[in-house]
């Protein structure tokens, strides 16, 4: 059966119920693997990476399936997914696949293949001069940088995503193309708490971050918004129930309890909170799924807020290349950026990164205690010797 | 081993299926596109388009060029959508805020998810993103394709819809970016019928489940990640179409303890590939990689000079219980005391493999920050068998959807009702005991909430009994 070019195709808005198919659920996987990867499967011996990006893994029957890794973005139109077809049937029988960050992998079965596709895909620039198909994204290096929507699609976004992302990726290129780091450094990006991204177990997470409390929408707010609800949607129990001068029912915020999360503005779009100077990006780092050497951990919020300076946001990407050159330059081999911050100890991640310690920092939510350093056992930094001064006792 | 298709699944064939002829599709050249000019003007975006990583922004104006060629009844949504949406991506730089109205409620019958409905707030300004509608397409496990199944896909939105998509969403579907009310039913139609392809998750319900690559080329899966995400995902269509839970519950499938779908940071329930045997070891190849014949880290820190590989410092110090040591030129492994970091074998892929007696740990709980702050999933079942149908997993699936939809209150995760309600009664909902394997360490203060049964001779007592020894 073609696909339909009727405009309501097979659907009868008259019998909305007519041969509706549900719960088909998603297709099955097998007849998507290449024939290499069917006749190997459970079989896998080893890999190794040939080269930053491309792959060969190594079966117990002895064959191989040469992999090249192209970074991708995640936004995606039908011209480009065409064109990744084009390749994938002219080098690797119509087959292909896509990671969990977004790099579109190609498989081939030889080595002779594999530097055919290589030259093929290297080749393939934008007409402005970007690549279409970045081969790396493998090892000690950056891989993709996960995201958000963005201005593209969200209606919560404290920033844009697809624009950070290309402007960081721009900056960090070398570090996709090369495999020089002491480990595997993941950078993820989110526009606001809500985190669809999940960014918060990342080397380096970028995240944007509202600064101003919600505005409130007297005029609306009763008509659109349960307001009981708004009410338990704050977690810092900031939101009251008010009447209007008007005597409309509404709500009102201690701002001062506010902490910016936007779970009210999820609840009810009469209290949006975006704004063009409040609005920010913060920075976390340290973060990793990973359970090799150590635990995984949550990345820690290490700059409080750079501004949204559109399209290329230059402090972004100044900080995030500061923290991977300084790491890249002290961590040993297989120190993820977290390990490496443990052990030299945070007051000397910030002196290394050359980033300022401010107050912000300093955790003020639940839980706090648990960051607090209660032992004697601390390195002194020229912010250790500011507070000595500063206490009377040195001079 | 082989899988088997629950059901029978048509082979799709694009010539059968498409919509454009070549022709169409091949409708403007490199000329033009360089010539191409955005009816908006978008000076930012266009300054985008420099630099080395791929552009965004120069993809969409390919497809934006591509629609300007067609003709008027060769789609179904406005021609100029790309391009509105183009130009409100730069307003939105300019004003430093999104232009997306919040929600809209949209969807199609009898589905409470998989659409996302999205209206422009300067509709008269960019008419062809009034609205602009996000579906959910739940993607194969693993995310491998062939072209036929990928160019249907293309023809089918590109003529019903913008042409844009994200390849993927963060929870792993295939999103497509932005059409009208009037197409959503026709698409999902489409998708069902010609397809059979269904949507994913979105709301309270269970979200579209996604795993790593696993068996099919990963030497490291203890699992077979693919087919226990396809099995759940079909046999829990209900609870992925019909929300019936506080908020979102996310599976996610990672074939081993590296965790390359970061399941314990962003799944209710973390699915971790593991092993209870020993590691296995291939000594030849221990003392290749020592006479520095094979890279380490498969070749992972090729990029830098880090010195001649050494054993000792790489791989038996750090290793994180210090269970590794040689005897001789013997690789020796007191497995009793691996805790599976997956280090050594990440450095040694030729000579060290996971175990063959394998099984699922299964972990509880994580979630991003919003709101009691961000949460790791919590290690609850140490090892399972993970064999189909997987009946003793969905066991445990089931217990824990009847505790939470009962207790959890609206917008709470199931890692916050655990905290809210402790690990305690977890325990009890799923009918196992403790072990120290669940904590950190154990509780540093004593306010153990005793429960009466636990203390010999009830609680109720007489006061005059009291004080028939102790006076006033």
């Amino acid at each position: 059966m073609a696909l339909s070019t009727e405009r309501l195709g097979l659907y009868n808005p008259d019998k909305p119920m007519e041969n509706r198919l549900t719960d088909l659920g998603p297709r099955h996987f097998w007849q998507y693997f290449p024939p290499v990867i069917q006749n190997n499967y459970g079989k896998w011996k080893y890999h190794e990476i040939l080269e930053p990006g491309i792959l060969v893994h190594v079966s117990e029957t002895g064959d191989k399936v040469f992999t090249i890794r192209c970074g991708g973005c995640r936004f995606m139109t039908a011209e480009h997914v065409r064109e990744i077809c084009d390749i994938a049937d002219k080098h690797c029988d119509g087959f292909l696949r896509f990671t969990t960050r977004n790099n579109i992998e190609f498989m081939v079965d030889s080595l002779d293949k594999m530097e055919a596709l290589k030259k093929d895909l290297e080749s393939r620039k934008h007409v402005t001069g970007s690549y279409k198909f970045p081969i790396g994204g493998t090892g000690a290096g950056v891989t993709n940088i996960v995201h958000t929507q963005g201005y593209i699609h969200c209606h919560t976004p404290a920033t844009d995503a697809s624009s950070m992302v290309k402007a960081v990726l721009d900056d960090l290129f070398d570090y996709f193309q090369g495999m020089t780091l002491p480990a595997h450094v993941r950078v993820s990006m989110a526009c606001c708490l809500n985190m669809c991204g999940a960014v918060h177990c990342s080397d380096v997470a970028l995240l944007g971050y509202h600064r101003k409390p919600p505005i409130i929408d007297n005029e609306v707010l009763d008509s659109l918004c349960e307001i009981p609800l708004v009410i338990a949607a704050c977690p810092t129990a900031a939101i009251s129930p008010t009447k209007t001068e008007g005597g409309k029912k509404s709500v009102k915020i201690k701002n001062e309890r506010c902490m910016f999360c936007g779970n009210c503005y999820t609840m009810c779009m009469a209290v949006p909170l975006s704004d063009k100077e409040g609005d920010c990006v913060t920075i976390m780092a340290g973060g990793k799924v990973s359970n090799r050497i150590s635990p995984p951990k949550f990345s820690k919020v290490v700059i409080p807020a750079l501004p949204n300076n559109f399209p290329r946001f230059p402090e972004v990407c100044e900080s995030v290349k500061k923290i991977i050159e300084a790491y890249a330059a002290d961590a040993n081999k297989y120190e993820r950026v977290g390990d490496w911050a443990e052990r030299i100890g945070w007051e000397k991640f910030f002196e290394k990164c050359d980033i300022p310690f401010t107050e912000h920092l300093i955790d003020d939510y639940r839980l706090q205690y648990d960051t607090y350093r209660t032992s004697s056992l601390f390195k002194f930094t020229e912010a250790a010797w500011e507070v000595s001064r500063a206490a009377g006792g040195i001079d | 081993m082989a899988f088997e298709p629950k059901e029978e699944q048509t082979e799709l064939k694009y010539d059968e299926l498409r919509i454009y002829s070549e022709e169409e599709l091949n409708n403007y050249t490199e000329e033009d596109l360089k010539n191409f000019k955005c009816k908006h003007d978008i000076p930012d975006l266009d300054e985008l388009e420099t630099g080395p990583w791929p552009s965004f922004v120069s993809d969409a104006k390919r497809e934006a060029l591509h629609r300007r060629k067609l003709a008027d009844d060769r789609m179904l949504i406005e021609r100029d959508v790309v391009e509105d949406m183009l130009g409100q991506l730069q307003l939105s730089f300019d004003d430093g805020e999104t232009h997306w109205k919040h929600g809209g409620i949209v969807g199609v019958f009898g589905y409470g998810g998989g659409v996302i409905g999205r209206y422009s707030d300067l509709q008269d300004k960019f008419p062809s993103i009034a609205h602009f509608h996000t579906m959910r397409v739940n993607q194969p496990a693993s995310k491998f394709y062939n072209t036929n199944y990928l160019r249907s896909l293309c023809d089918l939105w590109e003529y019903r819809g913008s042409g844009m998509m994200n390849l993927h969403g963060s929870t792993g579907d295939i999103i497509f970016l932005g059409t009208f009310t009037e197409q959503l039913e026709p698409i999902f139609y489409e998708l069902g019928h010609v397809l059979q392809q269904d949507l994913g998750g979105s709301g309270s319900n269970l979200r579209t489940p996604s795993c790593c690559i696993g068996k099919a080329r990963c030497e490291w899966s203890c699992i077979d990640t693919q087919d226990l995400c396809y099995e759940l995902t079909h046999y829990y269509q209900d609870e992925l179409h019909r929300p019936a839970f506080p908020y979102k519950f996310k599976f996610k499938f990672d074939g081993c303890p590296n965790c390359c779908v970061a399941s314990i940071a962003r799944a209710d329930m973390s699915y971790i590939g593991t092993w209870r045997d020993d590691i296995r070891i291939d000594q030849e190849a221990v003392q290749a990689y020592v006479g520095g014949e094979i890279e380490p880290d498969g070749g992972a820190h090729k990029g830098k000079d880090w010195g001649k590989f050494d054993l000792e410092k790489e791989v038996i110090n750090l290793c994180p219980t210090k269970c590794m040591w040689m005897e001789g030129s013997k690789l020796m492994i007191d497995n009793k005391e691996c805790t599976r970091c997956m280090h050594c074998i990440n450095v040694m892929p030729k000579a060290l493999r996971p175990g063959v007696d394998t099984g699922v740990s299964i972990l509880l709980g994580a979630k991003a920050p919003i709101l009691e702050g961000a949460q790791m999933s919590t290690l609850t079942i140490p090892f399972m068998k993970c064999e189909p149908p997987y009946d003793n997993i969905k066991e445990i699936i089931e217990k824990i959807w009847e505790w939470w939809p009962e207790e959890g209150k609206n917008r709470e995760r199931l890692g916050e009702l655990i905290q809210r309600q402790g690990i305690t009664k977890l325990l009890e909902v799923l009918g196992i005991p403790p072990m120290p394997q669940m904590v950190k360490e154990p509780r540093s203060n004593p306010y153990i909430f005793w429960k009466e049964d636990d203390v010999p001779g009830g609680w109720d007592r007489d006061i005059n009994d009291y004080r028939s020894r102790h006076k006033r």
